[in-house]
């Protein structure tokens, strides 16, 4: 079945882009591999987005166990999805402004980031504060990766998949190093610590100096220390950071990251171990005493979203002409942080959607000058009251019931109400 | 000699550090909530310092009851409109709101008294007490500011031990729904203890830009931070705990700086504060919890 | 879910909608000029965050010169500043915001990581891009289209060596920088290695950063403990001020000499500027000179805005000016595409020699730096005198 409809998408796929290149006279990326990789993604996601609406079109009687959990998945899929068609739509037509078109990657990269918080915040339990951390790990990572294959590989993807990979590598050892003490800790003692570590990875990073030549790469912790041959060129240069590298990161990498990322996460949590993983989060005791390993279960956790993390970073980095160590501050780590809970703990359909929106208002905002970023704060609590205060939300849930009872006295008057 | 005059230049900053640190204890205990804007109140108290001096001429002292009232009514009215609604919800969605309310002070300083730096005058203006022929000075400020440490600490312990609404802050912070049945008004207890929160923190806004000689919009945000990170390192909830954490943080902070490397002098305070932790996972002060099933 | 959906829909559009029916008082109360005959400006810089002071005076700098310029009659040119909180990933976001606007000139970014970032972008679609303040060098070797107005870290770390040499300025030499700002941490780099050079004798190094710069007493402290005779302090007014302020309560008086990020120390409001006295630094702005250029720019600008320029201002108003001037030169016109006019002010801009408030003659290379020495004044009596 699912080879059958692999069959027909291909075509349809053609048929579609073709159409569009022939409309907006863009012949670009049909035969490349990410491309390649896209469509796979795209038909996973166009798969999951049939059989949901199918389940939405047949009214069964829900089945509690297991039904809602898989709904959001596919949803989510679906939404990435979504998002991506239209997008490259409407690039494809030309109808995104450049600024739209300059915030999709970035986008990419805060989603990312704000599922893999998700996992240790939403769905392990525990508050991390120093998550920008492990992004800025992964971003210089990524940097001097894709930097050193700049002579060996010529294809910016696949560049940008080394660095990934380096960034993802690199930003899970440092989440190791840092999991494995901090696990053993709890609550708010564990937010400290996760923010303490943070600020110690930043300030290594700000004094960090990382020069290449031809003898290979030279790496201190004082600007004297790199010293270079002939040719050679500095990558990161301490508080600068790292400044004229080539943006080689895509929109199509980014949503390829995305759905690598929500496939890891929605896996890992509906796996064994991510039952594990939420039983310790409910209730530790109880857990271990049904001989769940807490800290093995969470140190996983923590580690996968540390590997994310570097990802992102890295994906983020190499769309930036430059990037400095001051960006992976606290404070980063506390805008990511907000993604997640506004968008709901453990629930990775509401991190993106929250994402998005939350990166988009200050920058749509932008035309209010000065006031911008205390509208950003306004709407940032109404937000929250909104979505979170009992009374509110009793409120809203009464405004929306009035007004769709009048709708329905009004338009289709059969509703329970009127007459 | 260098040894001693670090010292005291770590025990001023800390005494800071304490204050500060003991109205973001005080919030925990009672209302189990990290109060991110607490760092921004002290702005606000600084500012509204400055603002007195300025326009009356009054010395800096005189100004510090009146910046206290203000961030008082402030610190009530924030936790009325942004975290009482909250309240009985998850403490992250609080801890959200504080950074938006963080977020929202700041912004708004920065639109009332503009983006620059701006100079503080002096709590005491007097030359520093020399000895050893000069080599170890010791200002007069620094004394003044250890001392209303002090008493700010032993009056809060009273306070807390010895009156009625200390004793219904105790037992909220203890158990809210068994105080509640009790028959404390546990709303109003909240208030109050973000109300003693803000005053203390507008005393640690003038103190701190009374140090430094000069305020701006994110005066508050590093310190706030920083007291945090006391409160924790003391034992978050307790009062002696944020007193003995900040004094701590100020001294290591000072002695790293000096003796290790100021460029780091961050990170080993975090290493050091980690190194704790792991030690001692409640805190130096901190009552550690037995988890009943 | 879908609940909280609409929920947070409906809360977004409610106060956006409520707060942007008050704030767009104040935006449409700019005059907005004819869309087709304006050359359209765009600059951006931190207007919000602990940086804001820069960018603000930035903008308006450049928003006092472009009045004027308007005023002339001629040309007609229209500014927008947009935030980029001195991040260079929102740097990128306001230059393609400004991209959208349709900017034809960039007259920023403010701060060095921002303009790295910037400078690519301005390279790669050849918009002309002159930086009032974004000092480090690696600025301008993004591309052949991006110059600055000020000169180049490098430029101030060697001549404040050089100096201090040349004077005998001090036996022992401390020095207290921002390791986490790239302006201060370059200066920084190349003083020591020209002080080495030289043979000067740095005693003490006191960086602090990002997270430390609210109490600078223990980097005060170390430089008094060690006897230093002289401070070095490449940063800005605003740690300045608590270096000065601080050393002065604890008794220590040595002498101060700092680079351009220090001009602007007398104008600190509420600052008790005798604390200034004696202090040296490399300026290329005076803003107490009398020639009638400067006071007219200090007079108009503390009329507008309330405070007293300080250099970014006056880097701003210069390349306000240097636009202008280039673009008349140039025949220039509003109906030209970006690409068009960088090809001609690249060329304009190379070959001028301009006269402004931060110097006289300046000339630009091809690799994009500006030619003007560092002036060395001493702040005596509350303005500068300058120092041979």
């Amino acid at each position: 079945m699912i080879f059958l409809i692999w069959l027909l998408y291909i075509p349809a796929l053609y048929l579609v882009y073709g159409l569009r290149l022939a409309l907006a006279g863009m012949g670009i990326y049909l035969h490349t591999f990410p491309t390649m990789l896209l469509h796979g993604a795209v038909f996973v996601g166009v798969y999951y987005l049939i059989k949901y609406l199918k389940k939405l079109l047949k009214v069964k009687p829900r089945i509690p166990a297991n039904a809602g959990k898989r709904d959001k998945t596919i949803s989510v899929y679906g939404l990435v999805t979504v998002g991506f068609t239209a997008m490259t739509a409407l690039q494809g037509y030309g109808m995104l402004s450049r600024s739209m078109q300059g915030y999709l990657v970035p986008i990419c990269a805060y989603v990312v980031l704000a599922l893999s918080l998700n996992l240790v915040v939403g769905i392990s339990g525990e508050l991390s504060l120093g998550h920008a951390g492990f992004m800025g790990v992964g971003a210089f990572a990524g940097i001097v990766a894709a930097t050193c294959a700049q002579n060996a590989v010529s294809d910016p993807f696949l560049r940008l998949v080394i660095g990934m990979v380096a960034g993802g590598l690199m930003a899970g050892v440092a989440g190791l190093i840092v999991g494995i003490p901090v696990l053993r800790l709890r609550g708010d003692y564990l937010a400290i610590v996760t923010l303490a570590f943070g600020e110690i990875l930043r300030s290594l990073t700000e004094n960090l100096y990382v020069g290449l030549d031809r003898a290979g790469l030279h790496m201190s912790m004082s600007n004297g220390g790199v010293q270079l041959q002939e040719g050679g060129k500095m990558i990161i240069s301490g508080a600068l950071g790292a400044t004229g590298i080539k943006p080689i990161s895509t929109f199509v990498a980014g949503i390829l990251l995305v759905f690598f990322t929500v496939a890891v996460v929605l896996n890992l949590v509906h796996s064994r171990e991510g039952r594990a993983i939420k039983a310790v989060r409910d209730n530790r005791i109880a857990a271990e005493s049904v001989g769940i390993n807490a800290t093995t279960f969470k140190l996983k956790a923590f580690v996968i979203s540390a590997v994310l993390a570097g990802m992102a970073g890295a994906l983020f980095g190499l769309n930036l002409g430059s990037v400095q160590a001051s960006k992976f501050s606290y404070t980063t780590s506390i805008d990511i942080l907000v993604y997640v809970v506004l968008g709901g703990m453990g629930n990775m359909l509401g991190s993106i959607i929250s994402t998005v929106v939350l990166y988009l208002i200050p920058e749509f905002l932008r035309s209010l000058a000065d006031y911008r970023m205390i509208m950003y704060a306004i709407v940032l609590i109404v937000v929250m009251l909104c979505t979170w205060s009992p009374k509110i939300k009793n409120t809203i849930s009464l405004f929306t019931y009035t007004m769709r009872t009048y709708w329905n006295r009004l338009f289709r008057k059969k509703g329970g109400s009127g007459k | 000699m260098d040894f001693l005059q670090y010292f005291i230049d770590g025990l001023y900053i800390g005494a800071i550090y304490a204050i500060i640190a003991l109205g973001y204890t005080m919030v925990y205990g009672i209302a189990k909530m990290l109060n991110f804007a607490h760092g921004d109140v002290i702005m606000v108290g600084a500012y509204m310092s400055y603002t007195f001096v300025s326009a009356s001429g009054m010395p800096v002292y005189l100004s510090i009851p009146i910046a206290m009232v203000i961030c008082t009514v402030l610190g009530i009215v924030i936790e009325g409109l942004a975290y009482k609604p909250l309240r009985g919800t998850s403490s992250l969605a609080v801890l959200i709101t504080a950074i938006g309310v963080s977020y929202f002070l700041q912004n708004a300083a920065q639109l009332i008294w503009g983006p620059a730096e701006i100079g503080f005058n002096r709590l005491v203006n007097a030359k520093p007490f020399l000895l050893f022929g000069g080599k170890l000075r010791i200002s007069p400020e620094a004394m003044v500011t250890l001392a209303i440490a002090v008493v700010i600490m032993v009056a809060l312990t009273t306070f807390v031990n010895r009156t009625q609404t200390g004793k219904a802050m105790r037992a909220v912070a203890e158990d809210r729904d068994a105080a509640q049945l009790m028959g404390i008004n546990v709303n109003r207890t909240i208030s109050i203890t973000f109300a003693i929160g803000s005053a203390l923190a507008a005393v640690a806004g003038v103190l701190l830009c009374s140090k430094v000689q000069s305020v701006s919009p994110t005066v508050g945000s590093m310190p706030g931070i920083r007291a945090f990170t006391a409160a924790v390192f003391g034992g978050i909830g307790s009062i002696p705990g944020a007193m003995l954490g900040g004094m701590l943080l100020g001294l290591v902070e000072t002695l790293t700086g000096a003796f290790i490397s100021t460029q780091f002098s961050d990170a080993i305070v975090f290493l050091i504060l980690i190194v704790v932790l792991l030690v001692k996972p409640a805190g130096l002060l901190g009552k550690q919890t037995q988890e009943k099933v | 879910m879908m609940k909280k959906i609409l929920a947070m829909l409906l809360a977004v559009l409610m106060t956006v909608g409520v707060l942007a029916g008050c704030g767009g008082a104040d935006v449409s109360g700019k005059k907005e000029n004819d869309g087709a005959s304006v050359i359209k400006v765009g600059t951006s810089g931190p207007l919000t965050g602990d940086n804001a002071v820069y960018g603000v005076a930035v903008k308006n700098g450049l928003e006092l010169a472009f009045e004027e310029i308007n005023a002339l009659g001629d040309l007609q040119f229209e500014v927008k500043a947009e935030d980029d909180e001195a991040d260079s990933e929102k740097a990128v976001n306001a230059y393609n915001t400004l991209m959208d606007w349709g900017m034809q000139i960039m007259a920023g970014p403010t701060t060095s990581g921002s303009a790295a970032a910037t400078a690519q972008k301005c390279a790669a679609d050849k918009v002309f891009m002159l930086t009032p303040s974004a000092s480090d060098p690696a600025v301008i070797a993004a591309g052949d289209n991006v110059f600055q107005i000020c000169f180049t870290d490098l430029n101030q770390g060697k001549a404040s060596a050089q100096y201090i040499k040349d004077h005998n300025l001090a036996t022992k030499i401390g020095i207290i920088y921002d390791s986490s700002s790239p302006y201060s941490a370059g200066i920084y780099n190349t003083f020591k290695a020209e002080a080495a050079a030289l043979g000067l004798e740095i005693a003490i190094e006191a960086p602090f950063t990002e997270g430390t710069k609210g109490d600078l007493t223990t980097q005060v402290t170390m430089c008094q403990q060690a006897n230093c005779d002289l401070v070095f302090l490449p940063i800005y007014t605003s740690e300045a001020v608590k270096v000065l302020s601080v050393a002065n309560s604890n008794g220590y008086a040595p002498k101060y000499f700092g680079c351009d990020g220090l001009d602007g120390i007398l104008s600190v409001e509420n600052f008790d500027t005798s604390l200034a006295e004696g202090v040296m630094l490399l300026t290329p702005f005076d803003a107490t000179a009398t020639d009638e250029k400067t006071q007219s720019f200090v007079t108009k600008y503390t009329e507008k805005y309330g405070t007293a320029p300080n250099q970014f201002a006056a880097d701003a108003y210069d390349v306000a000016y240097a636009i202008y001037e280039a673009c008349k030169a140039g025949g220039v016109t509003a109906d030209m595409s970006a690409e068009e006019v960088n090809a001609i002010m690249v060329e304009q801009i190379t070959k001028m020699s301009f006269d402004g408030l931060t110097g006289q003659a300046m000339q630009w290379g091809a690799d994009g730096a500006v030619s003007k020495d560092p002036m060395a004044v001493v702040i005596e009596n509350g303005i500068y005198v300058g120092m041979d």
